[in-house]
């Protein structure tokens, strides 16, 4: 029998990578539909799923693969599915029934460029609002970001940890640069992998209500077959799962949802820092795009610019406080991102106007060189 | 009870999930069959009932129909066919007879409905009936059948609406509309679904029209993986 957790170092692709770190946070159900360049991602499932004793289905498209992982998340399993921008066009229904149903599961977007059919080969950072605006009505949601290999497995085990935690549908929101580049990977022993999982009634099916949170807003969760014999519902509903149709049980739901989330946010967000201290110009970038930033950094750092990089790890929620205190001495913020300007917006409110920030967009379906960033940077602060 | 689950959609037999004192989970419209499959593969054990109606199974779920049943999932799936889109007030579908009045067919429906059995038959499914809502007793007793039986079972209920496609097409009362039902509907057993007729006006045939065996998804799933984890 094969291992859910493959210990040891290879050199492999951030595709499999995300396979890799699913399996080892105790993903065991997979629903997807074929898309590049994700769809290595569902390969290695089919192949590694039966082989420990998951299940992989592939579905019809992928409003019945999204689903179909909210039905398997119901049903006691951590599952996942894995798309591309045009596959989350389709699953953004679903993944509002999974945030109104409180349903953990993670999804990994492998981003390529839209709008549309776009550049599926090519890529792109374009459905970092999609991510967090996709579906229609108020919500939150959880994306990270990965700019590694290395990352792709570690950060989709801590996708599938915070949706376990929060109740909430994750995103592994990769570039099709990190999807598929191909760089050495240490995956740790299985003891030392820290897996979260979701809470669990205490309480005997008479006195249990699906939707009661608890202090961190969060309620546990019964599955189907244990005898608790609940109800969900898409529909607006109260503490027992049941549709109510006033402004009270609106009021009781949309903001809870909202907030566990929001005042959790210290919880999830994450960030990381390069030279930031004494940084006049703070550059941000996350995804491939942060390796070519880390690269521009260095170089210029080397010929005495105080240049720093602010590399966001959660895009949603927004590391707002980590980014004021990496900007803390910037007089100019610069935002390379391979869209036409989307992480910009929640920079800009961060940063208001107290100093400028500076967009450098690339929507061509390849990264910026380093010197290219540096010469994009120097134009836009002189 | 503990292995019952019940899955719905949306519309007026969509809020059906909702009358049960088991397992059950309300979907958006159209994908009650999908996340039943999920629910199936990911905790075998568990056995899902999908109750919903014509337009969310078979127009914005049409697709989940087919392939859930191509693959033979196991599941009952009941379809409360009214012909219309209740819950809206009374729109046209994929089952509005020929030349019917909605409201989005003034003039007289022009499209070709689907027969459903026909349908499910061809999609795979291992146990197809139709009943109307006269046929209580019989009805009944093809879901406790379906239920014993293990692979993608479907069961269609021809029911009345009577405040919206009934009173437009002028069928009169609930109560009429089910005398009709006993005057045009006749059983044929095993007639090929193909064949098996339904005017809401002059025949309904009904019965059971198919009931057989094929090897059931999760249970080759599991045979595969089990086959796999021996290696």
């Amino acid at each position: 029998m094969q291992k859910a957790v493959l210990t040891g170092e290879r050199f492999t692709q951030g595709d499999i990578a995300a396979a890799e770190g699913a399996l080892a946070a105790g993903c065991r159900f997979f629903a997807g539909y074929p898309i590049t360049p994700a769809t290595e991602i569902a390969e290695r499932m089919a192949y590694r799923l039966p082989r420990i004793g998951g299940r992989y289905i592939q579905m019809e498209d992928e409003i019945a693969s999204c689903t179909a992982v909210v039905g398997a998340s119901y049903a006691g399993v951590k599952s996942m599915t894995a798309t591309s921008g045009p596959g989350v066009s389709l699953m953004n229904e679903t993944i509002g029934l999974a945030v109104m149903t409180e349903t953990p599961m993670v999804l990994v977007n492998v981003m390529r460029g839209g709008p549309s059919t776009g550049q599926p080969t090519e890529a792109s950072q374009s459905d970092i609002m999609q991510a967090k605006w996709g579906s229609h009505g108020d919500y939150e949601i959880i994306a990270l970001i990965p700019s590694s290999v290395q990352e792709m497995f570690d950060l989709t085990i801590q996708a599938f940890n915070l949706s376990e935690r929060f109740r909430v549908p994750a995103f592994v929101l990769a570039d099709e640069i990190i999807g598929h580049m191909r760089e050495r990977l240490v995956i740790p022993p299985e003891d030392e992998i820290e897996i979260v999982n979701r809470k669990k009634p205490t309480v005997p099916p008479e006195e249990y209500l699906p939707f009661k949170a608890e202090e961190d807003l969060v309620p546990p969760m019964a599955t189907f077959g244990e005898g608790y014999h609940f109800y969900a519902t898409g529909l607006t509903h109260d503490e027992r799962g049941y549709p109510v149709m006033d402004e009270e049980a609106q009021l009781a739901l949309v903001p809870r949802l909202c907030d566990k989330i929001r005042k959790n946010a210290d919880k999830i967000t994450r960030a990381e820092n390069t030279e930031t201290e004494d940084a006049e110009i703070l550059l941000v970038a996350y995804g491939g795009e942060a390796r070519t930033a880390l690269r521009a950094v260095k170089d210029a750092r080397a010929n005495g610019i105080k240049i720093g990089l602010f590399r966001p790890i959660s895009v949603w929620p927004f590391p707002k406080e980590q980014l004021k205190e990496a900007a803390a001495n910037a007089q100019h913020v610069v935002v390379a991102e391979l869209n036409y300007g989307q992480l910009v917006g929640e920079v800009e409110r961060v940063i208001r106007n107290e100093v400028p920030v500076h967009l450098i967009p690339r929507v061509c379906g390849t990264p910026h060189t380093p010197d290219e960033l540096m010469k994009e940077i120097r134009r836009r602060i002189n | 009870m503990d292995r019952l689950v019940v899955i719905s959609g949306i519309g007026c037999t969509g809020r059906a999930s909702g009358y049960f004192a088991a397992d059950s989970y309300h979907t958006t419209h159209g994908r009650a069959i999908a996340f039943a499959s999920g629910v199936k593969v990911a905790n075998p054990d568990l056995k899902p009932v999908v109750i919903s109606g014509d337009g969310d199974l078979f127009a914005i779920g049409g697709n989940h129909f087919i392939h859930a049943a191509r693959r033979n999932v196991d599941m009952l799936v009941l379809c409360v066919n009214n012909f219309n889109y209740g819950m809206t007030g009374g729109q046209m579908g994929p089952t509005t007879p020929d030349s019917a009045i909605t409201v989005t067919s003034p003039d007289g429906n022009i499209e070709h409905p689907f027969n459903l059995v026909s349908v499910a038959a061809a999609s795979g499914a291992v146990f197809v009936a139709r009943w109307t809502a006269l046929h209580a007793r019989r009805l009944t007793k093809s879901i406790e059948k379906a239920l014993q039986k293990k692979g993608f079972k479907f069961i269609e209920v021809i029911s009345p609406c009577p405040t919206l496609y009934d009173r437009y097409n002028r069928y009169g009362s609930g109560l009429d509309v089910m005398k009709k039902y006993r005057e045009i509907s006749v059983i044929r057993n095993f007639t090929d679904p193909m064949k098996a007729e339904i005017d809401y006006r002059t025949r309904i045939v009904c019965g059971e029209f198919v009931d057989t065996e094929k090897p059931e998804f999760t249970d080759l799933l599991a045979q595969q993986s089990d086959r796999l984890q021996k290696r």
